[in-house]
């Protein structure tokens, strides 16, 4: 399970690069550049010294105490909120911008839903001198000002899309259609576990750093491996950078996808509610209607307001090695302030949905059931969204 | 079962002239549109259709198809309604061939095999899927062959030497060159690259070879058919089209392609 994908960038029916020809091409020197770099030393010396002295990686394993005794088990958090520019994205954006450098492409392009990943690769551009390009809805540019304001700080451009939803899905169009125009000299940093091979092993392979740090770390401190793994999941990245050190162990596996408005309205389970289908250049779940058109999703969560999912998870769920649960707005805004309160550290919404899950098993865990949550961004981005959700004007 | 493309060609050839091939979404501006926009076309001198798929993440096309697409799918058009306008278009004897160009999951959800011969069946020529590049094609390919049907490829000007050899293995009726790198869209000059490109692709097969994105003018065509055998009008040919009222539609788009074909005079409608 953990040699997939295979050649051809599949994960059993899943993957695969579902794109125009003229991006073909260029799908191959990134792979065949990823593999030179994967067997050069110098490359992982590089990122490993970037890592730990510009992200602060490792970060830390904090066992959650007080939330540990409201759910009855030992509850561990992964603290990538601790990582410089607040999230996991980081940790992707940094190595393929590494990647970028050595292919001589001087020009980066980037999607963004709630801006963490445009952050984070605005924030690489800056350190590598780089030109940045980051595409954004419309409407998540007004929900998210702050995060564009940070961008442009940073010395990237950000271009609005008025396409669409004019959210995370036609800013990843739009970001396609200059890729497939600017080609030759431009480096697209994808930001999840999706869109065509390679990059869903790519991201992965960059986000299992999370993985094995907290395997390592969970058995420093309890002498064994979590009962149970769990993360949210959109795209997929943080989940797949947590899941996969844990892949061929006896750990239960539980990504978390935002519910919304329930199920039966708007929401963005994708993989709880939608089919097999092909959106970004993979073949994985998707929200679609009868005839195949791509439907809007919709979470409180910026970063979980996707339509689509890794091709990766598709295979996990398929085969049953995972299991993929849902948790609404309401749910995800309550564990939002039980974390804030119990722990004193402010989750992003997209890690609430986790923690919601978390608070979710309460009855059904042991006493010494270890649960190891990804705690994947801080909620500082959030803080205007959770206010409005709650009633209170800033 | 008659191959209308290869007619097509061998007669295109013989009169030392590109095949001229608009684009148009389907069931768009409106959604019994299609009939009388192809009918115009025909009459002024187009030699086949591409019929738009529509789809909501049109990521190979430029702004202009994708507003159409928009504007096509919240009219409520489906595929069964773009394979509906196909059969009216055959009802009305019209026999140019009419190939469908779209995305994969419109395909996928309509399930492949049901698509292709529901496709056969309503009069459709061949495929042109952009997202599917033969790579992705192990499924959808073998069923398009075994209707009797044409799966058209797209190559562009990035195409590598082993691209193009895999392409051409698995092309027929025509392979679609991209004359440029970039989404669908008019310029106003096409590329200098296009002839180098055209030999590389011509170096590696005998398939006709089809010219589109960007083409726009008559001047545009007649280079083409210095290098090629055919010439896609695709954003020019929906800005035509939305360039009248729908009354004044059938001139207009006639006289707009008669103007680029440099026919129309005495062309039989309806003839192919």
């Amino acid at each position: 399970m953990t040699n997939l994908p295979d050649a051809r960038g599949h994960f059993g029916e899943f993957g695969g690069k579902y794109v125009p020809e003229t991006l073909m091409p260029a799908l191959a020197e990134l792979e065949a550049e990823y593999e030179l770099a994967k067997q050069d030393p110098a490359f992982h010396a590089e990122l490993e010294t970037l890592l730990r002295e510009y992200v602060g990686r490792p970060s830390p394993l904090t066992l959650a105490s007080r939330l540990s005794a409201e759910v009855g088990a030992r509850v561990y958090l992964k603290r990538e909120d601790l990582n410089h520019t607040g999230a996991h994205k980081i940790n992707a954006v940094l190595a393929q911008a590494l990647l970028a450098r050595r292919m001589g492409k001087r020009r980066i392009i980037a999607e963004t839903g709630a801006g963490q990943h445009g952050v984070a690769t605005a924030t690489a551009c800056a350190l590598f001198g780089l030109d940045c390009v980051v595409y954004m809805g419309a409407e998540d540019i007004k929900r998210q000002a702050l995060n564009v304001f940070k961008m442009k700080v940073l010395g990237a451009e950000v271009r609005q899309v008025d396409s669409g939803s004019r959210t995370l899905k036609d800013a990843t169009n739009e970001a396609i259609r200059d890729w497939v125009t600017n080609v030759r000299d431009t480096y697209y940093i994808i930001g999840s576990v999706v869109g065509p091979h390679p990059y869903p092993l790519i991201v992965r392979d960059f986000q299992s750093v999370i993985g094995r740090e907290a395997r390592e770390q969970m058995f420093e401190k309890e002498g064994r491996l979590p009962t149970i793994a769990v993360a949210c999941v959109g795209g997929g990245s943080n989940a797949i950078g947590l899941f996969h050190a844990f892949i061929e162990d006896p750990v239960r596996l539980i990504g978390v996808e935002a519910a919304g408005e329930g199920l039966n309205a708007r929401h963005a389970a994708t993989l709880n509610a939608g089919r097999p289908g092909v959106l970004h250049g993979t073949k994985s779940y998707l929200l679609q209607d009868e005839w195949g058109q791509v439907l809007e999703a919709h979470s409180i969560s910026a970063g979980l307001d996707y339509p689509g999912v890794g091709p990766e998870h598709a295979w996990l769920k398929l085969t049953e090695r995972a299991e993929y649960r849902a948790v609404t707005d309401t749910e995800a805004l309550a564990a939002f302030q039980a974390l804030s309160r119990l722990e004193g550290i402010i989750p992003a919404l997209e890690s609430s949905h986790a923690i919601a899950q978390v608070l979710k098993l309460q009855g059904a865990l042991r006493a010494d059931d270890l649960v190891l949550v990804n705690l994947s961004g801080r909620g500082d981005k959030d803080m205007g969204t959770v206010a409005a959700a709650l009633g209170v004007t800033l | 079962m008659t191959d209308r493309l290869a007619e097509m060609f061998a007669r295109t050839r013989a009169e030392g002239r590109p095949a001229v091939i608009p684009f148009v979404p389907g069931g768009w501006p409106e959604p019994d549109a299609t009939l009388e926009i192809v009918r115009a076309a025909v009459e002024g001198g187009a030699d086949a259709m591409e019929i738009g798929v529509p789809f909501s993440d049109p990521i190979g096309d430029g702004v202009t198809n994708q507003i159409a697409y928009q504007q096509a799918l919240e009219q409520g058009v489906t595929p069964p309604a773009i394979l509906d306008a196909m059969r009216a278009i055959r009802a009305a004897g019209i026999r140019i061939p009419l190939l469908l160009m779209g995305y994969c999951n419109p395909l996928f959800a309509y399930g492949l095999d049901r698509f292709v011969h529901d496709a056969a069946e309503a009069g459709v020529d061949g495929f042109i899927v952009v997202d599917m590049p033969p790579d992705e094609a192990g499924e959808f390919e073998p069923l398009v062959r075994a209707a009797g049907l044409h799966m058209v490829y797209l190559l562009a000007p990035t195409s590598t030497a082993e691209r193009i050899a895999l392409v051409a293995e698995h092309a027929s009726g025509f392979i679609y060159c991209v004359s440029v790198t970039g989404v669908t869209g008019t310029r106003s000059q096409l590329s200098d690259e296009l002839p180098a490109f055209l030999a590389r692709v011509r170096q590696q097969t005998d398939v006709p070879l089809a010219v589109g994105f960007g083409i726009s003018t008559r001047e545009h065509v007649e280079s083409v058919g210095q290098i090629a055998d055919a010439a896609v009008i695709g954003s020019a040919f929906v800005q035509a089209v939305t360039s009248a009222p729908r009354a004044e539609r059938p001139r207009v788009v006639r006289a707009y392609v008669e103007g680029i074909t440099g026919r129309g005079n005495g062309h039989t409608p309806g003839n192919g």
